[in-house]
């Protein structure tokens, strides 16, 4: 494959496609930018329509078993944590659903103890009757696990592998069971199989050469496409942020080679959902709305509690894993840590204001959970 | 004098009568303005609506409920099942849609498949069957595929609605053989539904002989939807006033006007 060192596929489970080829040959080969712009924006309306769907993400704990150099919530960072409770998760819900939003993603950190899975079926019931459609980003779980959660209520499963180079994987995730690249890989499959209707995969950008990522990831969702034939598949390219703990990219990706992957992304694959999150900055979220974008999120908080500031009263500090109280004074205000810093930081309300300005119409809800009961 | 088909007969779907061949889906709009305006400029009566797009829990969710832009009394609302992908969700779906109010009129979309949208022709059929005896009056969005479409009338289908290509795909009228058989043999109006792109393609399937068209996305991703929606209108009326005129039959090489033969009369 040209213009991507190595063989981008090896020790993937994953065969190469048309799509992939495709992919390959828009973000590497000579195509003026401008000129894939106007294809991926031809594309994106005629599969998608003048229309951008919104979504929230609600963090329901920052605590995490798993040390990974480039997260704010891992285990080594000396950061403020908390478990909303599940009366607290549905406050923070009422919040968003206040907002606007009628699509919800439940986030955590990696906890068995803190956050086991009934925890997580448990915050899906408590909102899936304000929000006709909720998602889970958490760690990957067992087929029956995943079931557990649908059964709860979700239809969408977002896990990002990070990284598909299992070199820089494994440099990155130091200790804990995220360690497991294969065991990650799996999961979207295993949730395909749980019954899950939307499936978001992903790579953050940042943790090892960029082009062999996302050709990767490229592979990754052909092969979903295949498998999941039944299911809508999302995908998603962060960009690291600051976070936590200092970590810097090793790579950097330019603006300009992130909005060529969003178009070559949105020609290779013309039915795939496109997600950006606020980790964007404005003037870039707001160039991206029309080349092949189709999902946001927006006045996004990254902390448990963040909307509300519930769960304050029960913030501790974590020593290496160890639970440590907060000194005296150390109160006064704080909000538990967040994962990484909002780069955008609009309103749903101040976001569709510029949507409409562009001539896109914001849509909240396009799921509704009567399908699937 | 006016030509006689410039006053095109109405149709009848079920127990009910219109005079409007375009049916119009309502999502993909820029704006829910953008979307009011092509309603009115396309003189459609029947227009499609999404069930997920729909507040179903009876609390006329402003966020989220389409309902709200469309008024009831200048359009039936006809309620789509897209995103079901089995006969037991369209049913619970449609059931759900007649306690939200609507009325018992329904565009049955069965599409496990997300990407292409393609039609699940079993689901389908299972769905109608058990809708119709319900006492829905129901218009399947199928493939062009005679045999099912006979099946489906069988069943008590109001009518059938073969894609012309698949949904958004701007392509026109791809599977016309299929839908020539269909509209040959079927006693219940044929609607071809999705795939058409252009003004041209909806005249193109109205002079076949198709009773109606239903179109979305070309009208709705157009800079001007309310303009095109004008145009497919003039497509469809110009359309059918070919069929109905009679169009004369294609021929591969040029007729002689004098005949060859005509020595042997003389």
């Amino acid at each position: 494959m040209s213009g991507v060192p190595g063989d981008p596929l090896e020790g993937l489970p994953f065969a190469r496609s048309r799509a992939v080829e495709t992919f390959a040959e828009l973000m590497f080969g000579p195509k003026r930018l401008e000129d894939l712009a106007k294809q991926a924006r031809g594309e994106t309306r005629k599969n998608f329509g003048r229309t951008m769907r919104l979504f929230a993400p609600l963090y329901l704990s920052n605590e995490c078993v798993n040390s990974c150099q480039y997260c704010g919530f891992s285990k080594e960072n000396p950061i403020r944590r908390v478990t909303l409770t599940p009366d607290e998760v549905e406050s923070e819900a009422k919040y968003l659903a206040e907002q606007g939003f009628r699509n919800l993603l439940l986030v955590s950190g990696e906890h068995p103890r803190e956050v086991p899975v009934s925890y997580l079926a448990q915050a899906v019931k408590r909102t899936v009757g304000l929000f006709p459609s909720v998602a889970i980003e958490v760690a990957p779980l067992a087929t029956a696990e995943y079931r557990e959660i649908v059964a709860a209520g979700a239809e969408g499963l977002v896990l990002y592998q990070e990284s598909y180079d299992r070199a820089a994987y494994a440099e990155m995730h130091v200790s804990g069971p995220k360690r497991n690249f294969d065991e990650r890989l799996g999961g979207p499959e295993r949730g395909y199989a749980a019954g899950f209707r939307r499936i978001g995969l992903g790579v953050l950008v940042g943790l090892a050469d960029w082009r062999r990522e996302l050709v990767a990831l490229a592979a990754h969702v052909s092969h979903m496409m295949k498998v999941g034939w039944r299911s809508q598949i999302t995908l998603a390219l962060p960009r690291l942020r600051p976070a936590a703990g200092g970590f810097q990219p090793r790579v950097a990706m330019s603006d300009r080679d992130f909005v060529r992957a969003i178009c070559a992304f949105r020609i290779a694959f013309p039915q795939a959902g496109i997600v950006l999150s606020t980790r964007e900055p404005a003037k870039l979220r707001d160039g991206l709305m029309e080349l092949g974008v189709t999902m946001m999120s927006a006045g996004s908080e990254t902390d448990p509690g963040g909307y509300t500031g519930v769960g304050k009263g029960r913030l501790h500090r974590t020593v290496r894993g160890r639970e440590v109280a907060l000194e005296a004074g150390e109160w006064e205000g704080a909000e538990a840590t967040e994962q990484f810093e909002v780069s955008d930081g609009r309103s749903a309300e101040e976001l569709s204001t510029v949507l409409r300005s562009r001539g896109l119409d914001p849509v909240w809800k396009d799921w509704d959970r009567a399908f699937a009961e | 004098m006016t030509s006689q088909v410039a006053t095109q007969k109405g149709w009848r779907i079920g127990d009910r009568d219109f005079h409007s061949r375009l049916l119009l889906g309502t999502g993909k709009f820029p704006s829910v303005g953008a979307m009011q305006a092509a309603l009115e400029a396309s003189g459609a009566e029947i227009v499609t609506v999404a069930l997920r797009r729909v507040d179903l829990t009876g609390r006329k969710d402003p966020q989220a409920d389409m309902l709200k832009e469309i008024d009831p009394a200048k359009y039936l609302v006809l309620a789509n099942t897209s995103g079901a992908m089995s006969a037991e969700e369209a049913v619970r779906l449609a059931r759900l849609a007649v306690a939200a109010g609507l009325p018992k009129w329904i565009k049955l979309e069965i599409h496990p498949d997300p990407r292409y949208l393609l039609p699940d022709p079993i689901e389908t059929l299972k769905a109608t069957e058990i809708l119709v005896k319900e006492g829905f009056t129901i218009l399947p969005y199928i493939q062009a595929d005679p045999v099912l479409a006979k099946r489906l009338e069988e069943v008590g289908a109001a009518t059938v609605m073969p894609l012309g290509a698949p949904i958004g795909s701007n392509r026109g009228v791809e599977t016309r053989a299929m839908i020539e058989i269909m509209i040959e043999q079927s006693q219940v109006p044929v609607i071809v539904d999705a795939g058409l792109g252009a003004p041209s393609h909806a005249a193109e399937a109205m002079e076949m002989g198709a009773d109606g068209v239903l179109v979305n996305t070309a009208i709705a991703v157009a800079e001007d939807p309310a303009a095109m929606a004008r145009a497919f209108r003039l497509g469809v009326e110009a359309g059918r006033m070919g069929y109905e005129a009679g169009l004369g039959p294609t021929q591969r090489t040029a007729m002689a006007t004098s005949p060859l033969t005509g020595f042997l009369d003389e």
